[in-house]
């Protein structure tokens, strides 16, 4: 098998498109772009309560203060005043200094301030005299159902008949874990600079995976048709979801500036707004009954979700979906039901975050498994592996999804196979064993846990994409597309997808910023579906222009290789067959599209097949643990994950490791705590512990899976891998798991987080 | 005295006299300077993004160089140096070797991190750090990166080095500094006045005529009041340019460790006397943070979570206060009065910290809990000190930071122990009596309940590893575990 070295030299294992700009300072970022002299600049205000109403008090001191240009609340924004992305349940400004305001958490924005420099802006924001009648906040997921506060009505899958089927396997077992959410910790805070143009055109710089739906609500407060709104965004530093939606309302603030002002104007969130402003990944419940046989197959399950959604609706539907969908993650369920409940609470709106549902869906069941290991005595790997969806070519028995999709692609059993054996999983339990029996304080444990991940949106219109190849008379080539570039290597690998199209070298592909005036109504870059849907999009446009190519040269076959063009007894330079095409007035542009096959879904009946084929992975990890302090760390980890052929290895293994340690560190270190008003208590790095070079096991083996390769007719036969890698960090979080069962020597369940003090105090 | 800041800006000479004295230097690298390689990711220390190196002249002339926090870092402070930016390194067009072998491989994803890793890895390249992947952990703890998982850019440190050498300008820096001569500072505009005087007996007296001055010295703490609460104070007395405060001197029974003295300086000098104080400094804060702070900085703001007080107390540290030409000698276990309240007043500053030599390095052991191993803010610093002789415990001392208002000693833990043989009796009896001594909150950083446990095991864990060997889970990935049989 290629390890991940070999893997790395691969001759498609290209940089990243600006690795050289980056390490060199000179990538540019939103707030990079050199200021006007006129730029104005704005702060928020937010909301000092998480529930109830600002009573009186007024913003006279902040209008008065030095500098300021502007102040405006609900009362100023001339369309609906809302940022929600699919639910119009998000006012922008909260506050109205007609009616007051309903707060809904700590931290909501109520006005905003426009001023000559942002220090003035944020000192203006201090002097906000605000008077608040305060409610008594819902701040947890008991506290959602005590209150029945909910966004919905709960939703439903099932196959089967589950009750019955657990009342009649020879084993029964509930059990239950808590999870809590995530802050991104992008690199780059939200940010956008709004210009205005000519008319009521505006555009915008925005920190962004999804430019047409901050057009959108831009058009919407502003009360303008989207063709007088332009969004751009070249790059971000940092994106994991956490800027899908949560960059509407700094945008839509800075657009509205820019109206009011006539000027420029920037919004750029000081850290510790950022983390309390905008939304987390959700902090979930999940619990099970399970019925199995002596061997640990399971017979029946039903799982009930509990999703902690904050205070509005943001895209929570789709995500409480998706951890549904994951119920299942590997494991073929005969009799299957899944109840989802979707909790109101006053904390910030939970949002989109690598996984997207997914990890919540797949910690709970991963947990199961490893109880009813622990029930039964076995290895947990054993009970696994009896419980697997049948590998693509078995008798088609164990293949039905909870939600009635049929498992066509399963390779999770060979993977497992794979990295049991390359890990020398058996053995090292073995010795794990003997070690905890020996040393009474520090205490070792081990876990492999598998990953099948769904790819496409479950939302079905979403899955379409869109693409602008621009080819000009010197060759050069110009591409554009709806995906937006978050360091995930996109870019770079929709690039290579056209240089080899047109057989150029990678350097004649021009990169350029995604806009929306280029490529409309693009999805957000988001559901690990960037290099599916716009490399078959940019592919489309290629085929397009290569036809067209062909027609001009009155031949039925060319091939492009080299940077020459070559059919049966001629050939020809690139440059100089465009240069030849132009002269003879062909088009050298094309727009492409793309729209994902085989998908439909009816979320009413729960039954479809969402997604066009799953992704795959394993992780086996180890770690140790101290019992008197339940201080961790991680020691060594493995990693085999199936991106079926590998559009560039290099990204692929990067997204692969740096998923996986983003996932150990949702489950270990990183912890959000609100305290008992509501306020976030954990926004800075300085509080809220994302892992750092130290916390990355010593040994540490990552390697694509070989054998891979796409049943789909995907992108050249490749998988997407945003986000399956991160559900590999569970085998993290199992592991520590293990350890604390050395620990006392029986059944110990833990939450997630599992930090030092979860650790210590789960030993009872 | 100079009234401008006078400094180098990548080679070249810079002269300021009209920004506000709280300016911060990122922001002034990036919105006056237009260098924007420098990146803000949180405003208060703790990413790395805005990483710069300063490079300065030492007491004998010697060139010397560390790596900040620019966003943290006031502009004034870098009066007399010389900063260096990303921008910096390929100012000939091409890549310097660190950056080329974050480029190559693959150090680099959404890239916003990747100015601060640069400038860290380069600061590792110039002054000739150790690329083993521990040390090179160490060395970037202050850097976040939430792309990479890390793999690629621990990597890029010594792959670095395999790549023919880039050429050095130290020697025209240290022309250069030479050349600047910039002299002590006094800079006033009508947002403030800021002082960076050259010798203790000119700060004394500044600050005594200015008692109401905020003392600055590595801005590590003052800087965050700074970005994060708007703070601007008329006066600032920065302390870190005096020379004779700046140097640890060897006493008779120990050390003498001045005001200016930082923690990556004093961390050696104390490593060396208390082999497990190393492993504490070495996890303290990030290097960047441990350049710029100060062991009496980190004791004169009286933080009951500071991770430097416990450890002092436990072996008896002394203070120097200093009032003008007045000195007096306070215990340092005596210092921290209150929450926010501290043994010093107007007019006075914590000149010095004396720490005496053990007869025993072993004798002190330090617990540092916290959620994340490097830079992290503690949630519990136990410090334990107890001399033997014999099997007798003929002296103890226990202090803890985190478990009350401020750092406090144990006095019902250690009773229970003095007198008594070595053995696990008189640590059970400790560990109960810890209950008389704290009574700890619930915070974002544990739990009460956490908190007391976690402290009385730290009691038992220095019984275990001192009578059978280490059991900790240190270092990276290092486990050292003592096979002492369960109970």
């Amino acid at each position: 098998m290629m390890d991940g070295a070999a893997q790395h030299s691969a001759p498609n294992a290209v940089r990243h498109d600006s690795a050289d700009r980056q390490v060199a300072g000179a990538a540019r970022y939103t707030d990079d772009v050199v200021e006007p002299p006129d730029m104005a600049h704005l702060a928020l205000g937010l909301s000092k309560i998480a529930h109830g109403f600002v009573s009186g008090g007024d913003l006279g001191s902040v209008r008065s203060a030095p500098g300021v240009l502007a102040v405006f609340t609900a009362d100023d924004v001339p369309g609906i005043n809302d940022t929600g992305p699919v639910v119009h349940d998000e006012p922008a400004f909260a506050l109205s200094e007609e009616t007051g305001a309903d707060v809904s958490y700590h931290g909501q924005c109520l006005f905003a301030v426009v001023a000559e420099s942002r220090e003035q802006a944020r000192a203006a924001v201090r002097l906000a005299n605000l008077e608040y009648a305060e409610g008594s906040p819902i701040l947890s997921i008991d506290e959602a159902i005590t209150a029945k506060s909910f966004l919905s009505e709960p939703y439903r899958m099932a196959r089967g008949d589950a009750e019955r089927a657990i009342r009649r396997a020879p084993h029964r077992l509930t059990g239950q874990i808590e999870m809590g959410g995530q802050d991104h910790f992008y690199l780059e805070g939200q940010i956008a600079i709004a210009t205005p143009g000519e008319n009521d055109e505006i555009h915008v710089l925005s920190s962004t995976q999804h430019p047409s739906e901050v057009q959108k609500v831009v058009a919407e407060n502003l009360e303008l048709p989207l063709s007088s709104v332009t969004v751009e965004v070249r790059r971000m530093g940092g994106g994991f979801g956490g800027k899908e939606t949560q960059g509407n309302l700094v945008a839509v603030a800075a657009a509205l500036a820019a109206r009011v002002t006539g000027r420029p104007a920037k919004l750029r969130l000081d850290r510790d707004d950022d983390m309390i402003l905008t939304g987390k990944r959700h902090p979930f419940r999940v619990s099970y009954e399970v019925g199995f046989d002596d061997e640990g197959r399971i017979e029946g399950v039903r799982f009930e979700q509990w999703a902690n959604c904050g205070w509005s609706s943001d895209l929570s539907h789709a995500i409480a979906d998706r951890a549904m969908f994951h119920a299942d993650n590997a494991y073929y369920y005969p009799d299957v039901e899944i109840t989802s409940h979707r909790c109101r609470t006053h904390q910030v709106s939970m949002t989109a975050f690598r996984g997207f549902g997914g990890p919540q869906g797949v910690l709970g069941a991963e947990r199961m498994m490893e109880h009813i290991a622990n029930h039964l005595d076995l290895d947990p790997l054993k009970v696994r592996r009896r419980n697997f969806y049948e590998p693509a070519e078995g008798p088609g028995e164990r293949v039905a999804t909870p939600y009635h999709m049929t498992v066509e692609d399963s390779v999770i059993d060979q993977i497992v196979d794979d990295l049991a054996e390359t890990s020398d999983y058996e053995a090292r339990r073995k010795e794990i064993d003997d070690w905890n029996r020996a040393n009474a304080v520090i205490k070792r444990g081990i876990a492999l846990t598998p990953v099948k991940f769904g790819i496409s949106f479950t939302t079905t219109f979403l899955n379409q994409a869109g693409a602008l190849v621009l080819i000009y008379q010197d060759g050069s080539i110009a591409l554009n597309h709806g995906g937006t570039e978050m360091g995930q290597g996109l870019f770079q690998k929709v690039a290579q997808v056209a240089a080899g199209e047109f057989g150029v070298p990678l350097d004649m592909i021009r990169i350029t910023s995604t806009r929306t005036d280029k490529v409309p109504n693009t999805s957000a870059t988001a559901a690990s579906s960037g290099s599916d849907m716009n490399g078959m999009a940019v592919q489309d446009a290629c085929h397009q222009i290569k036809q067209r190519l062909a027609d001009h040269l009155d031949k039925d076959e060319l091939l492009f290789e080299n940077g020459m063009v070559y059919w049966s007894g001629g050939r020809m330079k690139w440059a100089d067959l465009v240069k030849d095409a132009y002269m003879n007035r062909v088009s050298l542009a094309a727009s492409g599209f793309y729209a994902t096959p085989k998908i439909e879904w009816d979320r009413e009946a729960a039954k479809g097949r969402p997604f066009y084929y799953f992704a795959y992975g394993a992780a086996v990890t180890e770690v140790a643990m101290d019992i008197l302090t339940g201080e961790n760390r991680m020691l060594r980890a493995d990693i085999l994950h199936d991106v079926g052929k590998s559009l560039n290895p290099a990204i692929d293994l990067g997204q692969v490791e740096g998923g996986f340690i983003q996932g150990a560190g949702w489950l270990t270190t990183e912890e959000l705590v609100w305290d008992n008003t509501g306020a976030l208590r954990t926004h800075a790095p300085s509080t809220y512990k994302i892992p750092t070079a130290g916390d990355r096991p010593d040994i540490m083996n990552v390697s694509l899976w070989a054998k891979g390769q796409n049943r789909e007719l995907t992108i050249k036969r490749s998988k997407a891998v945003g986000e399956p890698p991160l559900m590999l960090g569970v085998s993290t979080f199992l592991a520590l798991q293990q350890a604390a069962m050395a620990a006392t020597g029986e059944w110990t369940p833990i939450n997630a987080p599992a930090t030092a003090e979860e650790l210590l105090m789960s030993f009872g | 005295m100079s009234t401008v800041i006078k400094f180098l800006l990548n080679g070249v000479e810079q002269r300021v006299e009209d920004v506000p004295p709280t300016t911060t230097l990122l922001n002034w690298l990036r919105y006056e300077k237009r260098l924007t390689g420098t990146k803000e990711g949180c405003a208060e220390g703790d990413c790395g993004a805005c990483t710069v190196v300063l490079r300065e002249l030492g007491p004998r002339g010697r060139l010397a160089q560390r790596t900040v926090n620019a966003c943290i870092h006031l502009l004034p402070m870098v009066h007399g140096k010389e900063v260096i930016t990303v921008e910096h390194l390929s100012r000939d067009g091409g890549l310097h070797p660190v950056q080329q072998a974050m480029s190559e491989g693959h150090g680099s994803q959404c890239g916003f991190c990747t100015p601060g890793f640069v400038m860290s890895l380069w600061h590792g390249y110039e002054t000739s750090a150790p690329t083993d992947a521990e040390a090179v952990a160490d060395q970037l703890a202050g850097n976040l990166c939430r792309c990479t998982g890390y793999g690629p850019i621990l990597t890029a440190a010594s792959a670095a080095r395999d790549l023919p050498d880039a050429p050095s300008d130290k020697a025209e820096a240290r022309d250069r500094l030479k050349a600047l001569d910039a002299g002590a500072l006094g800079y006033r505009t009508n947002q403030g006045a800021f002082w960076a005087p050259h010798d203790a007996a000119t700060l004394a007296k500044l600050i005594e005529d200015h008692p109401q001055a905020t003392i600055l010295a590595g801005a590590t703490d003052v800087g965050l009041w700074v970005t994060k609460q708007g703070f601007a104070p008329k006066e600032i007395i920065y302390l870190g340019d005096c020379a004779d405060l700046s140097e640890i001197e060897e006493t008779l029974t120990g050390v003498h460790i001045p005001a200016a003295v930082s923690h990556q300086k004093a961390m050696t000098s104390l490593a060396e006397m208390f082999p497990d104080m190393g492993e504490l400094w070495r996890r303290f804060a990030s290097e960047q943070v441990r350049s710029a702070g100060t062991l009496c900085g980190n004791i004169a703001n009286g933080s009951p979570i500071g991770d430097a007080p416990p450890a002092l107390i436990a072996i008896g540290a002394t203070l120097t206060i200093r009032k003008g030409m007045k000195v007096r000698q306070a215990l340092l276990e005596d210092f921290f009065i209150e929450y926010g309240k501290q043994d010093l007043s107007p007019g006075e500053f914590v000149q010095a910290v004396d720490i005496t030599a053990p007869e025993d390095p072993m004798d002190l052991r330090c617990y540092k809990i916290s959620k994340r191993f490097d830079q992290d803010i503690s949630a519990i610093m136990g410090a334990i000190n107890i001399q033997l002789k014999g099997d007798k415990i003929i002296s103890v001392r226990i202090a803890f930071g985190g478990m009350a208002t401020t750092p406090k000693r144990a006095k019902h833990a250690e009773a229970a122990l003095k007198g008594q043989t070595f053995d696990e009796a008189p640590f059970k009896a400790a560990m109960e009596a810890l209950d008389q001594d704290f009574t700890p909150i619930d915070d974002h950083r544990a739990s009460a309940a956490y908190r007391l446990r976690t402290a009385k095991n730290i009691l038992l864990k220095y019984f275990i590893e001192r009578r059978y060997g280490d059991a900790r889970i240190t270092g990276r990935g290092k486990v050292l575990a003592t096979k002492v049989a369960a109970e």
